[in-house]
């Protein structure tokens, strides 16, 4: 018997293939469309107003495509860490963040990532492969608070334009009228800046960017993140610059503090310089550390005086709240453990 | 991932492909732009496919740029590369990157073809004192070997995953590093391969007391 495909992530235009493929109506890609992610079916058979002898045929060789979740940690204050097993035993996770008025999902596109970012415990992971636009999204569909879910990041595992064309699937499915319908300014995709992919993203969609910044010097960058060797922060805001941005779209730049190392006033005049005149935030993160790393984070007090810094320079400044401590510590902790069971 | 951008790169002619061991090719071509040894360059046979990245394996006085790499047989670009012929064309980018300060006295730690950008260093002469450690599953994937071993001497060290014991060390550049006894945490390491070995690598040098502003790594993504 063949390999069942999932249709779950696909674009109305590969619907459209699909139903042509199988001599189907042309209509029949919005009615697909629109069971899996306006009603939210899980399953062929329940997609009603398909001929019987059609979903007959398309069970033959398509299943919806969900997958629940394998486990759940659950922290006092509300925020919840999934984990998700997509093919091949890769273990991803997603974390739900619940605040007053709003709630985030943070989802990952990569199993593992290639990036090897020295701060990062998914990094540590190396890489298990691409989650596929229908994986990324189940992350959203199959965790109980789908519903009340208002924002998602694209803040988990992976480097989202590692994996670009999946990245952008998934967005056209959720912001599309046929798709989820969601607004793409709830959507943030957060990147350590692969140029080429960025200017792509830029092009092609409308939601928010997030670059990993972390240190507006070379030397530093390079530390913490091996890709500055191949594309150095000063082009990436180069190019972000060129992009001329403009709407409501919102570039922010993410900068985790590191105790000693990144948060001195030489890094707030060096930043300054860096994102001049740009029309950006800095949202600025604390560190959780990772075993066996001297890494630490900055306090409290330190970030605060940072951000009165920047703020003072002109650039609008956030500090995350932090959430979940106790259940995660890291992203990336959890599915290490889980692909360390997998492997014993 | 990598979009070919108009004016971005040039055809270039195909100088030489030469197989220096199953899957192990050394490409050559003009060199048109000036670059700094570690730098990179984009590759393509066609618009078609995205570019691949590639450490320039020459020096910076040569009139070719040479390229090292290895084929992936179910890889889009590499199994295509391979089949190329003096004078077939070829797409190439500008030589752009920045892992190219190498401070004196530098151990260089490599894996397979991430040799590239230290045999560069070495050929322009950009670096003294330098120890190199090399990772290979076999004594044919030393690349270079007869220049190292020359140019470097004793400091030349050649880690052989999959040899019978005898005239290289047997075991990978992790195994070796844990137990390298001349291992000083005062030198500037520079990593050069794939994501797994150089975050191994990265932590066990840490481990070692040496501090992660004294490591500077090019991942092949
Ligand atoms: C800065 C930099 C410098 C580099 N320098 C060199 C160099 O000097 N020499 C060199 O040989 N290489 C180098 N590389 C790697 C090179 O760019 C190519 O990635 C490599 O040659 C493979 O290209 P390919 O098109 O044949 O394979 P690809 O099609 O890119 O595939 C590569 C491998 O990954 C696997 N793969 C592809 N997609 C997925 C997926 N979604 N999930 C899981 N596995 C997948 C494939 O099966 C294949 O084995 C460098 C990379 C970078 C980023
Ligand atoms: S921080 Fe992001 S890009 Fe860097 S290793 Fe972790 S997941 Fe990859």
């Amino acid at each position: 018997m063949p390999e069942l495909l999932p249709l779950y992530g696909k674009t109305l235009a590969e619907l459209q293939d699909i139903v042509s493929q199988e001599g189907l109506p042309p209509y029949a890609a919005m009615q697909l469309a629109d069971w899996l992610y306006k009603k939210n079916v899980e399953s062929i058979e329940a997609m009603t107003n398909i001929s019987k002898s059609a979903r007959e045929q398309l069970v033959g060789r398509y299943y919806v495509g969900l997958s629940k979740p394998e486990g759940v940690s659950a922290s006092a204050d509300g925020t919840k860490k999934y984990l998700f097993r997509s093919g091949n035993g890769k273990f991803v996770e997603a974390a739900y963040i619940p605040e007053t008025g709003r709630a985030t999902l943070c989802v990952s596109s990569q199993a593992g990532c290639k990036m090897g970012c020295l701060f990062c415990m998914t990094g540590r992971q190396g890489f298990q492969g691409n989650l596929s636009s229908g994986e990324i999204i189940n992350q959203l569909r199959s965790i109980p608070e789908f519903k009340n879910v208002t924002n998602i990041v694209y803040m988990g595992m992976g480097e989202p334009f590692d994996n670009l064309e999946n990245v952008l699937r998934s967005t056209e499915v959720l912001t599309s009228e046929w798709g989820m319908g969601w607004s793409p300014k709830r959507i943030t995709v957060s990147s350590i800046g692969i140029i080429p992919a960025m200017n792509t993203f830029l092009s092609r969609s409308s939601c928010h960017l997030a670059i990993s910044l972390h240190s507006p010097f070379d030397e530093e960058r390079r530390m913490l993140m091996p890709i500055q060797n191949v594309y150095p922060i000063a082009d990436v805001v180069e190019e972000i610059r060129k992009a001329n941005i403009a709407g409501q779209r919102r570039v922010s730049f993410e900068y985790i503090m590191f105790d000693g190392l990144n948060d001195s006033p030489r890094h707030v005049r060096e930043i300054s310089r860096l994102l001049h005149n740009l029309r950006c935030r800095v949202n600025l993160i604390r560190f959780h550390p990772i075993p066996e790393s001297s890494l630490r984070s900055a306090s409290d007090e330190t970030i605060i005086k940072f951000r009165d810094a920047l703020t003072s320079k002109g650039i609008f400044t956030t500090i995350r709240a932090s959430r979940g401590l106790d259940i995660q510590a890291a992203c990336g902790l959890l599915s290490t453990k889980g692909l360390l069971k997998n492997k014993d | 991932m990598k979009a070919w951008k108009e004016g971005d790169y040039r055809l270039q002619q195909v100088i030489s492909n030469t197989r220096l061991a199953p899957g192990a090719f050394l490409l050559k071509f003009r060199k048109q732009f000036d670059f700094s040894a570690g730098q990179i360059v984009a590759l393509g046979v066609s618009t078609d496919i995205e570019p691949r990245f590639y450490s320039i394996a020459s020096s910076e006085e040569d009139e070719l740029i040479s390229v090292l790499y290895t084929e992936k047989p179910d890889g889009k670009l590499t199994p295509m590369l391979s089949m190329l012929n003096p004078g077939n064309p070829i797409l190439v980018s500008k030589p752009f990157g920045a892992f190219t300060s190498f401070k004196s006295e530098p151990v260089f730690v490599a894996a397979g073809t991430g040799v590239a950008p230290f045999i560069s260093a070495l050929l322009s002469n950009k670096v003294r004192g330098a120890t190199l450690i090399h990772g290979a599953p076999y004594p044919e994937y030393f690349y270079f070997s007869d220049y190292l071993s020359e140019k470097l001497g004793r400091n030349y060290i050649q880690c052989c995953s999959r040899c019978m014991p005898g005239s290289h060390y047997v075991g990978r550049v992790t195994s070796y590093l844990l137990q390298w006894d001349e291992l000083d945490p005062n030198r500037n390491y520079y990593l050069c391969g794939s994501t797994e070995m150089v975050v191994e690598t990265r932590s066990l040098l840490i481990s070692r007391g040496v501090p992660p502003d004294r490591i500077n790594a090019e991942i092949y993504f």
